[in-house]
């Protein structure tokens, strides 16, 4: 009886997933999605800003400067000052970074719980799959900003708390789509396979199933990083997010918007212009991540 | 830009308020009718007047209660000037050497329910405000320690026996928090009742309260005033945004907000709606303090809580603050127009108060490394507020950086925050208030005593009581002024106990057709409504 190693096997399986290298799969998007190429320019850019902020600036994004207050977008202060005469270009600037950390955070635990859930429902089915699916539809039951908002009233405000507030709902969204598609993978003769040769169920998921979910899941992940962005901006613009004197886009459009919109707009202005365009850069690259690896879309 | 546009706005407003004074000279007469909408900036936490220090409450809930005296509504800007409510004729003077008070009542009075009001319930009332039994809240207790007694010869006449002669108690007994209860709800239903529940004898009766939206009130028939209230009904509506207040107003939703708004709101609504808005302004009985929780350490430490108030430059947070928020002027323990109060000479002499913030600055660095915290981090709480409490608290946050100190601000929506200040007390330095009605010097300072039930920095000073109890007794004006100048001493500089920041300026623009409602030094104060109309 010939025995056949348990390596050999798994070397077998992966040889049957898509092996297209990376950067070949770049250049393709790159050729195929030039919107999807700006979206992918605004990210950088907003990572190199939030990177490279100390330097860009002579400002610092918290110290109150009275004898500036107010003072409209010049040459001293590009985008103008706040209120409380910071800066607004350093405090976007600096904002950027509370808005990626919160943003890349919560997307990633959020869809990383989802992936490995969503998997596991689909592996396991039965009576673990109805039941966990069941909970999933509790949570989806909420709209996304409602169930963010009960989540900090509960924890408190803070960016800790924002960020679990943002995660939650970002979960049942990511395994649910995840489970959709490992349903499928779970009858490929290879999970069979693995699962004969006595694989682990941890491992099983983890290694050969989670993996060929994954376009999903970057499309997943990369949407999830803008409506984080939008979400930390919302739930700060009520109140409930971040706190001063911490720049944060949604906080500078609260502080601003309300009372100087009309005598000094630049203070809600750039604020919204900055979540704007993260949002829509964000938006584009997902979209264009989505159009690269979906099977389905790449033959239009 | 900014000054410009304020000292236009300023003129606008000026001439506005002198035009509506000329109006008001004319002795416009009233006319009954319509129903007077108002936005409130704040949620209620309960309804319960005795318990609660909140315009959040007062605003709503005020209209549908009376008192036994009250503040003149004519002249709401004189301290001195009362008029009987639920009492009849004067308020009266004094007998047996200042030291007994006799209110005789209005007969025929009746609560909303149909209950006849009579002595015992204004008894039943302040026994509850002055002698709370152990465990029920009475934020204004304070202000009555000079009562020995109260007590009833008849139905319709109430006695106030006091342990020596104060100035002090008739502003506290016409303090607007002090609404008569029935004394059969206080007996059926307990204390707690009338923290959800409302039956009064006031001009307005209770209709609806929709939690977080509004609460609405319908006139009393009933009501004790012949003639009043001149308005068909009012809603307060909850709009904790001040973007929304003004949205409100700006479109006519709402008619007017009586807390009052930042001088860019008033320039923007001047601007915008023209004679259609009347503005009054006045100074305003309320300061807001930054409290250190001396059960936090280190801010036990006398020489950190003095750092704390060295770090505050309050002259030049007066020149800027004073454009974007609803504070403005530098003081001490003491209402700033108050005779008793502070010259700028004698503030001079305060930690914290000096003219040379450097120097300021440098003492407090100093007091931050011989105490062992000169990398203090402080969990300062502050309420979700925006005017003046966020503004004012990232203007801290702004100070107590610059000798070091790194500052995590929480602020929470009012509920919570006053969950945290009261009882959790999960706080470094909380954001604070001395909010009072009626200018009362003497009571308004017990806020600084560590034994005051709204002082929440948990800490005892005897020496700091001993000097208030002389300052209850003193008659002499001199010696007086000197024993608090020695109160504020303590309290604001060698103890740093409680930590002053500005106090607040009130402006209140709102619609040219309300009638009725003039500015008073307190946005407590004249908040019945039986006195305003629209003139539509």
């Amino acid at each position: 009886m010939t025995t056949v190693s348990e390596s050999a096997i798994e070397a077998q399986v992966e040889d049957l997933t898509d092996k297209t290298p990376f950067l070949q799969k770049a250049k393709t998007m790159a050729r195929k999605q030039p919107v999807g190429v700006a979206g992918l320019a605004v990210v950088i850019l907003m990572i190199f800003a939030a990177i490279f902020a100390p330097w860009l600036t002579p400002y610092h994004p918290e110290y109150n400067d009275f004898a500036n207050m107010l003072t409209p977008p010049g040459a001293d202060y590009i985008l103008g000052t706040d209120q409380f005469g910071r800066d607004i270009f350093t405090r976007i600037l600096y904002g950027a970074r509370t808005a990626l950390f919160v943003g890349f955070a919560a997307a990633t635990i959020g869809a990383v719980f989802g992936l490995v859930l969503g998997v596991a429902s689909a592996y396991f089915g039965g009576m673990f799959d109805l039941i966990f699916q069941r909970i999933m539809d509790v949570f989806m039951a909420f709209p996304l900003i409602i169930l963010a908002l009960a989540v900090v009233a509960t924890l408190g405000t803070g960016t800790q708390n924002v960020i679990i507030a943002i995660t939650i709902p970002f979960i049942p969204q990511c395994a649910r789509v995840v489970r959709s598609n490992a349903l499928a993978i779970r009858e490929i003769p290879y999970v069979d396979a693995a699962r004969a040769l006595g694989f682990g169920h941890a491992r099983i998921i983890l290694r050969h199933m989670a993996p060929n979910v994954m376009a999903p899941f970057l499309i997943l992940f990369t949407a999830f990083v803008g409506q984080a962005i939008l979400l930390e901006a919302s739930l700060s613009y009520l109140g409930m997010g971040v706190q001063e004197p911490t720049p944060a886009w949604g906080l500078m459009l609260q502080g601003g918007a309300e009372e100087y919109a009309e005598s000094a707009p630049w203070v809600a202005i750039w604020p919204g212009v900055a979540i704007s365009l993260a949002v829509f850069g964000f938006n584009l690259f997902g979209d264009a991540v989505r159009d690269t690896l979906d099977p389905r879309l790449r033959s239009r | 830009m900014l000054k410009q546009t304020g000292r236009l706005a300023l003129a606008a407003a000026v001439g506005l308020g002198l035009a509506a004074g000329a109006g008001a000279a004319k002795a416009q007469t009233p006319k009954s009718g319509g129903v007077l909408n108002f936005v409130v900036g704040s949620n209620i936490p309960s309804f319960d007047g005795h318990q609660e220090t909140t315009f959040g409450m007062i605003h709503p809930i005020r209209p549908f209660y009376s008192l036994i005296i009250r503040v003149n509504p004519q002249n709401p800007s004189d301290p001195t000037d009362f008029e009987c409510d639920l009492c009849v004729g004067d308020v009266p003077e004094p007998t047996e050497g200042g030291t007994k008070y006799t209110f005789k009542l209005k007969q025929g009075v009746k609560f909303h329910d149909g209950t006849p009001f009579t002595s015992a319930d204004a008894k039943a009332t302040m026994d509850k405000i002055v002698f709370p039994p152990e465990g029920v809240p009475s934020a204004r207790k304070a202000f009555f320690r000079a009562v020995e007694s109260i007590t009833t010869p008849d139905d319709h006449t109430i006695v106030f026996k006091l342990k020596f002669p104060t100035a002090s108690f008739i502003p506290a007994l016409a303090t607007p928090f002090n609404f008569i209860y029935s004394k059969k709800d206080l007996d059926e239903h307990g204390y707690e009742w009338h923290k959800a529940n409302v039956n009064g004898t006031g001009p307005f009766k209770f209709v609806q309260y929709q939690p977080g939206a509004f609460v609405e009130g319908v006139k009393y028939d009933g009501y004790h005033f012949e003639g009043r209230p001149y308005l068909d009904g009012f809603k307060a509506i909850a709009a904790p945004k001040m973007a929304v207040r003004l949205q409100a107003i700006r479109g006519d939703r709402a008619a007017i907000e009586f807390r009052g708004f930042p001088p860019k709101a008033r320039d923007d609504l001047v601007k915008a709606l023209g004679d259609k808005i009347t503005v009054q302004e006045s100074d305003w009985n309320c300061v807001l303090l930054a409290t250190p929780n001396q059960k936090s350490k280190p801010f036990d430490d006398k020489r950190v809580r003095q750092a704390l108030t060295l770090s505050i430059d309050r002259w030049g947070g007066s020149k800027y603050l004073s454009q974007i928020a609803i504070v403005k002027t530098v003081g001490g323990v003491i209402f700033p127009n108050h005779p008793l109060a502070a010259t700028k000479e004698e503030l001079l002499k305060l930690k914290g108060y000096y003219e040379d913030t450097e120097a300021s600055r440098a003492e407090a660095k100093k007091l931050l490394a011989d105490a062992g915290h000169s990398d203090l981090k402080i969990n300062f709480s502050n309420r979700g507020v925006d005017q003046p409490y966020k503004v004012v608290g990232t203007w801290l946050v702004d100070q107590w950086r610059k000798v070091g100190i790194d500052t995590q601000q929480r602020v929470q929506p009012s509920g919570p925050f006053y969950d945290t200040l009261r009882k959790k007390k999960d706080f470094d330095v909380s954001a604070d208030f001395n909010c009072q009605s009626v200018i009362n010097p003497i009571a308004d300072m017990t806020k600084f005593l560590g034994s005051a039930g709204n002082n929440y920095a948990d800490f005892e000073d005897p020496e700091l009581e001993a000097i208030y109890a002389k300052i209850e007794k003193e008659g002499d004006k001199d010696t007086l002024r000197k024993l608090v100048r020695d109160y504020e001493t303590r309290a604001l500089s060698d103890e740093a106990s409680g930590i002053i920041t500005l106090w607040w300026y009130k402006i209140n623009p709102y619609r040219s057709y309300v009638k009725g409602w003039k500015i008073a030094p307190s946005h407590y104060l004249a908040q019945h409504l039986d006195q305003v109309w629209l003139d539509k």
